[in-house]
């Protein structure tokens, strides 16, 4: 497998509304954040709902945003996060 | 959609005497679909019978022994945090393909485990997940006031201490290790494994202390 983007990477996830299965919470959609690990590889869950291989693997990462990120108006200590774990094609360089 | 059907037996699929409202469709479904593979010898209810009671088998005290572990044995916990599975597998656990990530509390940091878009839980170790995990309200709501739902629980923390929400979106599990509470020196593992409760494992509270 390789992996587009190293853990402390800068990402943004792709703003987008496609059709269909997918695991991407729509709370995270066009927000940036940073890899905290990479999870390994594993089948695409887009595919697979609908009865397809879902191959080749995706990398799966694990990204932590700032609730200030998700949620501009969050009201608690600036250091608390999300993490969401997201597959590669989610993702795009930010920063 | 529609009810009526006919697949060679007679019975009226009426609801069972607990459920007052009628059924949705999706339980109409379920009992269709396992209907039919049972007529068709893919299974038979003796397996799905077996099926239910090794579910229901699955207990958070499984997760508790691997808490209790983890606070006994620093070299443990330290593999527990770096691969999962493996360190569980060593306690004689199967908890089969599941990728396991334990996140660990300390002073500056608390963890809680969500699963936004369903109710993906660590079931191996900590059996069926609480109806208030699979909830609307508390799926949206602990990634965006989590203090607030924490709170709730009774579970109050500084602000020094951040809180991590987890949101097991994808293809791994979460169990959170909580702190080694206060006065439980001197414990041994099976006494530990007493102090530790199910949502002290999901991060919406901390573990009992000692009596």
């Amino acid at each position: 497998m390789t992996a587009r983007f190293e853990p402390g990477a800068a990402v943004r996830v792709r703003l987008d509304d496609p059709k269909g299965h997918c695991r991407t919470p729509h709370y995270c959609r066009g927000r940036s954040g940073v890899v905290e690990r990479i999870c390994g590889a594993f089948r695409d869950p887009e595919e697979l709902a609908y009865g397809g291989e879902g191959l080749p693997k995706q990398p799966l990462y694990r990204v932590r945003f700032a609730q200030a990120e998700l949620w501009p108006d969050y009201a608690g200590p600036a250091g608390d996060c999300v993490e969401i774990e997201i597959y590669e094609h989610w993702l795009e360089a930010a920063g | 959609m529609s009810v009526e059907h006919s697949h060679g037996h007679d019975h009226d699929h009426a609801p069972p005497p607990d459920q007052d409202g009628p059924w949705s469709d999706y339980q109409y479904l379920e009992t269709a679909v396992r209907e039919l593979l049972i007529e068709k010898g893919i299974f038979s209810n003796d397996d799905v019978r077996r099926m239910i009671e090794r579910m229901d088998s699955r207990s958070p005290a499984r997760g508790a022994q691997v808490v209790a572990k983890a606070w006994s044995d620093p070299a443990f916990k330290d593999r527990l945090l770096a691969d999962g599975r493996g360190a569980v597998e060593e306690l004689g656990i199967d908890i089969e393909p599941v990728r396991l990530i334990v996140v660990e509390n300390t002073a500056a940091e608390h963890n809680m485990v969500v699963c936004t878009l369903c109710s993906c839980y660590p079931r191996n170790l900590l059996g069926l997940p609480p109806d208030w995990y699979k909830a609307r309200a508390y799926r949206s709501r602990a990634v965006r006031e989590p203090r607030a739902v924490l709170a709730e629980f009774g579970t109050e923390l500084p602000d020094g201490v951040a809180v991590r929400v987890h949101d097991s979106t994808a293809d791994m599990r979460y169990m959170v290790l909580p702190r080694r509470p206060d006065g439980s020196e001197g414990l041994g593992e099976a006494e530990l494994a007493d102090l530790v409760t199910r949502d002290s494992m999901i991060g919406v509270s901390l573990p009992k202390t000692p009596a």
